[in-house]
């Protein structure tokens, strides 16, 4: 800061901030430990840490609000001059929602589901403006168009659940606008959506800075939306600060060993190797030691690191970093350390989908009656893909598109409207679990999104484990804990977890349970579905580095389903695009993800962002939602920014074949 | 990775004992649970510690103020006021204790079964249940005491009927929320059988829904055992009942307070301890009963 600046008084302000709860043992236990920041009109600073680093808490605190149980231990934050702990409430109250508005998470979830778009805003307005009711309807529009949403006196008529989770994010945004903030604290208000959903609204909080000079503090995981939107970032770590500075000296070159370790884990488009894995986790608030808190986990670490904990000290590159050895941070490589390389895979097929269509819609009586059963548009229609042994093949595209569908029919819990599904010898797999053998059973195995809800929480890691092992193999007794125990170390958990109940793991290590579970049935296939998405950045890396080991020892396939492109190019040695069900592009990796494009993965490409502050994403398409597919021509009809006209609509686009099996579904002809 | 010390989960009643220790942890988990275990406690020793015979009359003593021999007093036929209120609980504490845990057990299975078999099914029988539900509880049983009389052996198979059918709505949603989960799709996936599902991911996962959903059953029995009684078609003289002993002194109320008040404290303390141990129960169990309210 310079002297000129200093006159003038801090915007948002923490000043030597600690926050914590009263443990069992009656002391308090920290979670955020001596946080000064500063925050000035006009700037937006960006929160970025793993789950648990205390960034939420952190943004919560602006606004004087702490969760149940948490006490403030030491210092201040105040906004524009006013202590916010030790404000009345009453007084809080026409700050918050007024001059400081927050935008949570999941904003689907904070709009009241009985009331009208436009009424809520219009709440908001009475409580936060000084306009007299007559002109609320009027500032409603206002609103609505600012976050540039379609139509705004169609959309104020409509119900929170009538609107796509990217429309019902920018009516929280409109509902925060509504005081006319001159600070908005956005806590991950894209996470959840899809990407070009997320590009698009970042796009709009970028403009929405820049329209009215407001301060933002935007918390997230997501460096790629950070860098987009922040001109300054903090990198919090176990309840600290550990490193501060511009978005470019934060992103560029991180001056922290946990900063860096954060960025190299993040899988990029423009680098195709595996990224790399923080080990280890995160110290539970209470545990940190006297030393640096990042110091288990430190590739650089020395003696010294475990013995003092270090100051926020200005490093080489500018930014103020808590780190022993800042200027031996470069050590420590940002890209990934292994080349997923081009494998030779057999051409034995090991999975063939035919023509697989799949509706949810069950056929009613009326309908049943007069033949008219088959006349509502499949969910998903036409797949046609032959995957061959050992092969992993990712399946992308935006929520909606089918791809979890997909998985879930192969894994015969929904059963297809028509088409076949056959295995290795040509033999069709019954559409239903109930019907398959036992031995096709084991051959397909399913991995799901969020370990916590794929775990019983009552069971224990033994259990868990004993259940394919039993079923598939009749293992039972010394037998069945080798096995185990075995298992547990190919997914780099020892054989002391056993014991433990789910509860008990941290996410990613739950998810590795989950992956040791379906490598139990030694199965020939194993269907991901979002596997990683429920997982902090590092864990991912370490879990995708898991599945790239265990299908070189097994020479299983995979089915990997994600909506992060990124992170689908990793691993995939084909890549089949899909819209609305329906198949867009399939090939091999770097042919999709190449020049020649469909041109819906042209859109969800250019709406990758990369954890580059210089980087800006290419928005060719909106990102309304569809939710249902098009009766007829081309299913991205709607939403394509290189339409040709009518036939789009009318005709089932023809398939284009390119070299390597690399194939294009599109009217177009100038690929 | 971080180096993790070996452990070992603690065997079956060690777990029994942290889930005591999270209930007593909490105050009213503490007093509750004081509360309860001192009634069944008073249950067991009461005929050991009374001071005087409870069919014992006195003729002198009709209605007495308390005194150093009585300390509550006496009651219109002159029988010492605290020795049928200490004895008061036995009967309700018994046919409740018994038909407790039958109503969670009957009621508990049908909801699982109607929780699985979901649709149709399902649809039509809740609706039965929701029927049941609104009709007076105090009229259905009535009617089957009046008919088979009111001895223990009508009164617990009547109070576990009626009272099992709430607990079939709570087995149910408790069911709706667990198979809706992913475990229980994966284990559909790997192609375990019904009953495999059934035992090892569904119940585990429904049990400390019943578990708490037993304990409010038990104070609402509690409730309508001595309503009964009060209303005569309970516990018969002369057995001291705090619903009889009610009923017999609330004629005598402004003479004689007590008489009233005794039986009061003793059905109430009971009731309320048991309702803060279901709290808390719920809570250590990690089950908020305000989310998953009966009925």
């Amino acid at each position: 800061m310079t002297s000129a600046e200093t006159t003038e008084r801090d915007f948002l302000a923490i000043n030597d901030l600690s926050i914590g709860f009263r443990g069992r043992a009656g002391t308090m236990v920290p979670v955020l430990r001596n946080i000064s920041l500063t925050v000035q009109k006009g700037e937006s600073i960006g929160l970025v840490g793993e789950s648990g680093s205390g960034k939420s808490t952190l943004a919560l605190a602006m606004m004087g609000y702490l969760k149940t149980g948490l006490k403030v231990i030491e210092g201040s934050a105040s906004f524009d001059g006013i202590e916010m702990f030790t404000q009345a409430r009453k007084s809080l109250e026409t700050i918050r929602g007024g001059r400081l508005a927050l935008i949570p998470q999941n904003s689907g979830q904070s709009l009241t589901p009985t009331l009208r778009i436009g009424a809520q805003i219009a709440e908001a307005l009475r409580l936060h403006s000084s306009l007299p009711e007559t002109a609320h309807s009027a500032r409603v529009t206002e609103l609505l168009s600012q976050v540039r949403l379609p139509d705004p006196s169609t959309i104020s008529e409509r119900y929170p659940h009538e609107l796509s989770g990217g429309q019902q994010q920018r009516v929280a945004i409109a509902m925060a606008l509504a005081g006319e903030p001159e600070a908005l604290l956005l806590d991950e208000p894209t996470t959840g959506l899809d990407v070009t959903t997320q590009a698009h609204i970042l796009e709009l909080l970028r403009d929405l800075a820049r329209e009215t000079g407001m301060a933002m503090v935007y918390v997230s995981h997501d460096l790629g939306a950070i860098a987009r939107v922040c001109d300054r970032v903090i990198v919090m770590y176990a309840g600290e600060v550990v490193l501060e500075g511009s978005a470019k000296q934060v992103l560029r070159d991180p001056g922290h060993p946990y900063a860096r370790g954060l960025l190299a884990s993040i899988p990029q488009l423009k680098d195709t190797h595996l990224p790399r894995a923080l080990d280890g986790r995160p110290p539970a608030p209470g545990q940190v030691g006297n030393g640096c808190a990042f110091v288990d986990r430190c590739v650089i670490a020395t003696e010294n690191c475990s013995a003092a904990r270090p100051e926020l000290t200005q490093g080489p590159s500018g930014a103020k970093t808590r780190c022993h050895h800042a200027e031996r941070v470069n050590e420590i490589p940002l890209i990934g350390h292994r080349e997923v390389s081009q494998r030779n895979l057999p051409e034995t097929i090991s999975l063939n989908l035919d023509d697989l269509a799949i509706s949810y819609a069950r056929p009613n009586l009326f309908e049943k009656l007069t033949g008219r059963e088959n006349q509502a548009t499949a969910t998903v229609d036409a797949i046609t893909i032959a995957l061959r042994k050992g092969e992993t093949l990712g399946l992308v595209g935006e929520s909606g598109s089918g791809k979890s569908t997909i998985l879930k029919s192969l894994a015969g819990l929904l059963p297809p409207l028509h088409g076949s599904v056959d295995v290795a010898d040509g033999t069709p797999l019954p559409a239903r679990v109930e019907d398959r053998s036992a031995s096709q059973l084991r051959q397909i195995q399913m991995i799901f999104q969020n370990p916590d809800e794929s775990l019983n929480p009552r069971q224990t890691i033994a259990q868990i484990l004993a259940q394919p092992l039993k079923l598939y193999f009749g293992l039972s007794g010394e037998a069945l804990n080798e096995r185990s125990a075995q298992l547990l170390e190919q997914v780099r958990l020892g054989a002391h977890y056993l014991d433990r109940l789910p509860s008990q793991l941290s996410g990613g290590e739950k998810q590795r349970v989950a992956v040791a579970r379906a490598f139990a049935a030694e199965p020939d296939l194993v269907l991901c579905d979002e596997i990683t998405s429920a997982l902090d950045v590092s864990v991912q890396a370490a879990v995708l580095e898991l599945l790239d080991d265990l299908r070189r020892e097994n020479d299983t396939s995979y089915v990997f389903v994600s909506h992060d492109l990124a992170v689908v190019r990793v691993l995939s040695d084909r890549v089949a695009v899909l819209y609305q069900g329906r198949l867009c592009e399939i090939g091999p990796t770097k042919d999709v993800y190449g020049e020649t494009s469909h041109p819906y993965t042209e859109v969800l490409l250019g709406a990758v962002l990369e954890p580059d502050p210089d980087f800006s994403p290419t928005l060719s398409a909106n990102d309304a939602v569809e939710l249902s597919p098009p009766k007829a021509g081309c299913p991205f009809q709607r939403r394509c920014p290189k339409r040709i006209g009518d036939v789009c609509d009318t005709v089932i686009p023809p398939r284009r074949d390119f070299a390597d099996g690399h194939t294009i579904w599109c009217h177009r002809e100038d690929f | 990775m971080t180096v993790t010390t070996s452990y070992r989960r603690p065997g079956r009643l060690a777990r029994f004992g942290t889930l005591i220790s999270d209930i007593v942890a909490r105050p009213s988990g503490a007093i509750g649970l004081t509360l309860v275990l001192g009634h069944l406690l008073l249950a067991f020793i009461g005929p050991f510690i009374v001071p005087y015979d409870f069919t014992e009359m006195n003729s002198g003593l009709m209605l007495s103020k308390p005194s150093a021999a009585h300390w509550l007093g006496a009651d219109h036929l002159g029988r010492d006021t605290l020795t049928r209120t200490l004895l008061g609980g036995r009967e309700a504490i018994l046919v409740t204790g018994i038909a407790t845990p039958l109503a969670v057990l009957w009621g508990g299975l049908v909801g699982i079964f109607f929780g699985l078999a979901g649709g149709r099914v399902d649809e039509v029988l809740m609706r039965v249940v929701d029927a049941f539900l609104s009709l007076p509880w105090i009229l259905k049983m009535l009617v089957l005491i009046v008919t088979f009389g009111t001895g223990i052996e009508v009164l617990i198979p009547t109070l576990a009927f009626f009272y099992g059918i709430p607990v079939i709505r709570i087995a149910r949603a408790a069911t709706h929320d667990v198979v809706a989960r992913d475990f229980v799709q994966a284990a559909r996936a790997r192609g375990h059988s019904r009953g495999t599902i059934i035992r090892r991911e569904l119940l585990p996962n429904v049990r400390d829904a019943l578990l708490v959903e037993g304990a409010m059953r038990w104070s609402w029995m509690l409730l309508a055992f001595s309503s009964l009684s009060f209303l005569g078609f309970g516990v018969s003289p002369p057995t001291p009942d705090w619903g009889l002993m009610i009923a017999d002194a609330r004629g005598f109320m402004s003479f004689s307070p007590l008489g009233v008040l005794a039986p009061m404290v003793g059905l109430s303390s009971l009731i309320i301890g048991i309702n803060l141990t279901a709290d808390a129960l719920a809570k250590a169990l990690g089950i908020d009963r305000a989310q998953k309210a009966p009925v």
